[in-house]
């Protein structure tokens, strides 16, 4: 067992220890807390895609977290107020159902990834930083100025959406179905990155040109990897709409990508469990330092700084060395 | 629509444009030179109508703001680029975005811890306020007309300083080969801090001037310095006159988008809906705008090929 596979290994103990002291001792908001956590890791999950896999800086993929959220926003929002999205030519309804809102997220962000992606990708460098950032924004100003879903106040669901067989509203339950999803896509994630897919998707980050001369397009590689890390932001935007019963465009908003990219670095870029160690460090960072200070943004910029400039590799880079760095 | 009406939203797109093109300058400035993307060229912006703002109050002259603007976003821009931006030269992209965003932390919240939370207020002077009556009889407020004036002199201030002085001279040779002009004895490091400075100053003039028409509040440099990124790709990366084009560009597509687009809509759709769609397009025009120059080029009108 090599030093990073025990790290993951102790965060995945974490992460089912944790919720479980906290149901039984009662305490729902750190139930609530861990879910966030757990959310956020997903969307990093999905940006850890494009970033690690892909070497693909998208400084926009709050568009696809958001995306996911409006998906369940508006999917539920309809359901709530028993009122059809389309009635002609063919009837269309809301619906409360967890699995529906999961796919129709999956998909719609995945559209988007594809959209965006195929334009991006044709850019490299700081270009293609600026324009995923540019397109994030195209959403956000869109979703502010669109006042059929709430514009710029955003989205109440009253009830959280219904997964058969669970009830939802209890915590400890909604933990569990968010968890069981992360450790699905992680699964997921490594089969990936050891497909035949995935070799050709890394040799194509390292050297573009001996991709290209065996035969396979670079520019398809990355459309797919793309697309792939969208859909999985996009279903962790829809279970983090489904945690707050909330969508507003802030979902969309750039802090929000700059965010979930630093959920990737704090933990390590390209590493399985980066995004999960950084997202829980980031909301424990939150709760920890936001209970002693108002301005503890000052406190994570530093913290964000000293790694940039002294621990690359983030956290998982620290505490497992460097034996299996990418980028 | 009155002819009048469609020339003062070409002046407020022109507006709009040469106050970009102070921060597009500087971010593609320091991207030519030193290959840094800087997300907190926003930040220094925010600086710039802060100190703007403070001074004004403080002592009622506008002139002495915006000489405060400058020194303080040169001198935050100088610091900044000793103690971090420095070592990120060599760095990726990906290195370049993470520090420079940590840097708009920290910037956003010292500003809220130092000033609160709450906007302060920058008035324009008595002797630029009030209307101008243009010929055709458009009335303008003379603000706005002196930022367009005060927008187009620094861009030939810049020009001339590129092209004809030896600091310019020294800029383009660190942009084509920097250990050349290094091996020649000019002081690389020194040079670099000159070229942020300048930059943060030119980004500290924009906010202090922008700071007058609009209130001066944390957050303020993110949506202008976005915007500036859209600018200088579209203008391409690098290139001081593509960021002029870019951001007269952008400005008047803005500007002119929310005035044409919902007009457009309500010949074929009724009212509300069309005012809804188009200022819903006319948001994202610019965006789209952006994609189309990067599907036709995707280095940007003049940037150089990749």
């Amino acid at each position: 067992m090599t030093r990073e596979r025990m790290v993951n290994a102790a965060m995945l103990l974490i992460l089912i220890a944790f919720p479980l002291w906290a149901w039984a001792a009662d305490e729902p908001f750190m139930i609530t807390l861990a879910t966030k956590a757990v959310i956020l890791a997903l969307a990093g999950v999905g940006l850890n895609i494009a970033l690690g896999l892909g070497g693909m800086i998208s400084l926009g993929h709050a568009a696809f977290f958001g995306i996911g959220g409006y998906a369940m926003g508006v999917l539920a929002s309809h359901a709530q107020n028993f009122d059809p999205i389309l009635e002609g030519p063919f009837l269309i309804e809301g619906t409360n159902s967890m699995p529906i809102i999961w796919l129709t997220a999956i998909i719609a962000s995945g559209l988007a990834a594809l959209a965006i992606g195929a334009i991006s990708i044709r850019t490299t460098g700081a270009y293609f930083i600026m324009i995923t950032l540019a397109f994030g924004q195209m959403l956000f100003f869109f979703a502010i100025s669109w006042p059929a879903y709430g514009g710029e106040d955003g989205l109440s669901i009253w009830v959280r959406n219904e997964f058969p067989g669970l009830n939802t509203l209890d915590p400890i339950q909604f933990y569990a179905i968010a968890f069981t999803i992360l450790c699905a896509v992680l699964i997921l994630t490594a089969r990936l990155a050891k497909s035949p897919f995935g070799l050709a998707l890394n040799a194509a980050r390292q050297t573009e040109i001996r991709v290209e001369t065996v035969g396979i397009s670079p520019y398809k590689l990355r459309l797919i990897a793309f697309t792939i890390s969208g859909m999985i932001t996009g279903l962790a935007g829809a279970l983090f709409a489904d945690l707050n019963r909330f969508v507003s465009p802030t979902m969309l908003s750039w802090q929000t990508s700059g965010e979930i990219m630093i959920f990737v670095i704090l933990g390590g870029v390209a590493r399985l469990f980066g995004p999960v160690v950084g997202a829980v460090l980031f909301i424990l960072l939150e709760h920890l330092l936001g209970g002693i200070s108002d301005y503890w943004h000052i406190y994570l910029g530093a913290l964000l700084l000293v790694i940039v400039l002294f621990a690359r590799g983030g956290i998982i880079g620290v505490l497992a060395g460097r034996e299996a760095k990418h980028g | 629509m009155t002819f009048i009406l469609f020339a003062e939203q070409v002046l407020n797109g022109l507006q709009l444009g040469v106050m970009l093109f102070l921060m597009a300058a500087g971010l593609t400035l320091v991207f030519g030179v030193m290959g840094l993307i800087n997300l907190a060229h926003g930040s220094l912006f925010m600086v710039g109508a802060f100190a703007a703002a403070a001074v004004a109050g403080a002592t009622g002259s506008f002139l002495l703001a915006l000489a405060a603007a400058l020194a303080a976003a040169a001198a935050a821009g100088a610091i900044v680029e000793v103690v971090v931006i420095r070592r990120l030269y060599n760095r990726d992209h990906l290195d370049q975005v993470l520090a420079t965003f940590a840097l708009i932390l920290i910037f956003s919240e010292g500003t809220r811890f130092i000033f609160g939370s709450f906007p302060l207020f920058l008035d324009t002077p008595d002797w630029l306020s009030g209307p101008v009556t243009l010929p055709g009889g458009i009335q303008y407020p003379i603000y706005r007309l002196a930022l367009i004036v005060v927008g187009l002199v620094v861009a030939l201030g810049l020009y001339l300083l590129i092209t004809r002085t030896r600091l310019g001279i020294q800029i383009r040779a660190g942009e084509n080969d920097r250990e050349m002009i290094a091996a020649l004895g000019v002081d690389i490091s020194k040079l670099y801090t000159i070229v942020f400075a300048l930059g943060a100053a030119l980004a500290g003039l924009a906010g202090a001037l922008v700071g007058a028409i609009q209130s001066v509040e944390v957050g303020m440099g993110e949506p202008i310095l976005i915007l500036a990124f859209v600018v200088i790709v579209i203008g391409g990366i690098g290139s001081i006159r593509g960021a002029l084009v870019g951001a007269i560009l952008v400005g008047l597509t803005d500007t002119l988008g929310g005035l044409l687009l919902p007009s457009f809509f309500r010949t074929f759709m009724e009212a509300s809906a069309a005012s809804a769609v188009g200022s819903g397009l006319a948001s994202m025009s610019i965006y789209i705008l952006m994609a189309v120059v990067l599907m036709l080029r995707p280095t940007g009108l003049f940037g150089a090929k990749a």
